[in-house]
């Protein structure tokens, strides 16, 4: 029959109309974005940047070795900004989760203020809550603790109530039917269930946390980018190359570490 | 039967543990609370400096419930414009350079040296936040957005490149036997074997780095690598707390437009 002049396509016709479409719109949009951009960067500036990277490069070395025992202290901190403030953070999302999930949430209300807590903290990102706490607190680990737990809330509640959200009902009712008070189920049916995911991911914030507290500093919030920032500011290249190294190994070990927290617990 | 009664009358039901075996647990009870014990000693606050900030924001406080979106508009929104176009060209070019160390990170496929510099590309590009990536590229190559664009582009790389890695790691390998079958060559193998296998995985990914981008690059202003943040920090260094929270109220309509739109996609793919 027909079979002599029939091709085999991965996509009927209409199908590829719409992507072509789809793909001119994409390139349309990154031909004005890029316009933009390039009408606003002083391109001599970029022609030059790898020479001024080389330079750069060049004057890291040979890295002042001896700083190190100087950063002790701020990668101490830095471990602490991390640390306490995902706990904090873990503490407040236990509320404001159990609020956000449909099945565990006591009014709809406070289910939408929970999700407007939610959005307002994954959207503003913890150097913006630093900026904002150093200018009321004063400078110090405590305003960068407290900038790390407000950015990590909304990350924390937000996975933590959608694994509400998939629960096993028969073991909440299972719960309920032995008569247990509403404290009494949350604890013993809804809180066995989610455990392992919110530790989970409590260890992956953590981590995620690490990496945030290395940049807190540059605003006067603790840890490790104060000395990040002294150094680039006074173009102490051979300081700075001790930092990054430090940054690259803590976030490395961290990393390590949690992934392994994660095996273990699934 | 005796010694049966006897277990069931000190019988007790406890919940399982998070950590098995008892002496391991009081361990590792025992060295969290000593870290953290440590760590509280360890903070140096000083109560009255916050006591004082804290009066003093008062003011600050009540500007942040009295957005001004109006004063500052035309550089909040050429911040925004800013901001919006960075994302758009770092996630293109992110998603472009990061091909190449999708696949060559990825262990099924890869050789063993391109695996390790792919990976260590990986490392690289995911260790450092986009603050101290920001940070360098302004150094070389000076303030405004095309510093911005790199460090999203850089940052963009390893995050891609590590899921998409870990997705092809996981294709199902038959597919592959299949095409080979065919006497398929290597670019045929990859784009029919296996790029169809990870593309729902890659669009969702590029949807979740678009929102990513656009989040940081309202942050890298703060070093001067252009965006919002710029506006944002200028605003903070004025104290004019009311046109701060106008540009916080936006980018939160954006990230908020922005999770509907790549929820819509997800579900697009499903």
């Amino acid at each position: 029959m027909t079979s002599k002049d029939y091709n085999w396509q991965l996509k009927g016709s209409r199908r590829i109309l719409k992507e072509l479409l789809f793909w001119a719109a994409g390139i349309w949009l990154f031909i004005y974005c890029w316009n933009i951009i390039s009408a606003r960067t002083m391109w001599p500036f970029v022609y030059d940047g790898a020479e001024q990277a080389g330079n750069l490069i060049m004057r890291m070395f040979p890295p002042n070795w001896s700083y190190f025992t100087e950063l002790l202290r701020p990668i101490w901190d830095t471990i602490t900004i991390a640390t306490l403030g995902t706990m904090a953070a873990i503490i407040f999302s236990l509320f404001v989760a159990f609020l956000a999930a449909k099945n565990t949430s006591p009014h709809p209300i406070l289910r939408q203020l929970a999700l407007l807590i939610i959005v307002t903290s994954r959207s503003v990102s913890s150097l913006i809550w630093a900026i904002i706490l150093v200018i009321i607190m004063g400078p110090g680990v405590m305003a960068g603790i407290i900038a790390i737990s407000l950015r990590s809330v909304g990350f924390v509640s937000k996975l933590l109530y959608e694994s509400i959200e998939e629960i096993d009902k028969n073991q909440v009712e299972a719960v309920e039917a032995t008569g247990a008070s509403k404290f009494s189920t949350l604890i013993y049916s809804v809180v066995p269930q989610v455990f392992p995911s919110f530790v989970g991911t409590a260890v992956y914030r953590w981590d995620i946390n690490i990496r945030e507290s290395t940049v807190v500093g540059l605003v006067g919030a603790g840890g490790i980018g104060l000395q990040l920032n002294e150094a680039i500011l006074g173009l102490k290249w051979p300081d700075a190359v001790i930092i990054f190294m430090m940054i690259l190994s803590l976030v490395l070990l961290s990393e390590l570490f949690s992934a392994k927290i994660r095996k273990t617990l699934i | 039967m005796i010694l049966l009664t006897e277990k069931k009358k000190n019988y007790s039901w406890q919940p399982p543990h998070l950590i098995n075996g008892q002496k391991k647990r009081l361990i590792i009870y025992l060295l969290a609370a000593a870290y953290l014990i440590f760590t509280f000693i360890s903070l140096r606050v000083d109560p009255q400096r916050i006591l004082l900030g804290l009066s003093r924001s008062q003011k600050y406080f009540a500007d942040f419930f009295r957005p001004d979106f109006i004063s500052r508009w035309d550089s909040i929104l050429d911040g925004i414009t800013e901001s919006l176009t960075m994302t758009y060209v770092a996630t293109v070019f992110g998603i472009i350079i990061s091909i190449p160390f999708d696949f060559g990170a990825a262990e099924n496929i890869s050789p063993k040296p391109v695996y390790y510099l792919s990976r260590a590309v990986i490392v690289i590009s995911r260790s450092f936040q986009e603050v101290v990536i920001a940070i360098f590229f302004v150094v070389v190559i000076g303030f405004g957005p095309m510093a911005g664009v790199l460090t999203l582009t850089f940052s963009s790389i390893g995050f891609l490149a590590k899921l998409l890695a870990e997705e092809i790691e996981d294709i199902d390998w038959s597919q592959v036997e299949a095409v080979k079958a065919t006497g398929a060559s290597w670019p045929q193998l990859m784009i029919y074997a296996i790029f169809p296998q990870i593309l729902p995985r890659f669009i969702g990914l590029a949807v979740y780095r678009l929102d990513i981008n656009f989040r940081a690059s309202a942050v890298i202003g703060v070093v001067g690598a252009g965006g919002i943040g710029t506006t944002l920090n200028a605003a903070f260094d004025r104290y004019e707390f009311d046109s701060a929270s106008a540009i916080l109220i936006i980018m939160i309509g954006i990230v908020l437009l922005g999770e509907l739109f790549s929820s819509f996609i997800r579900q697009k793919i499903k």
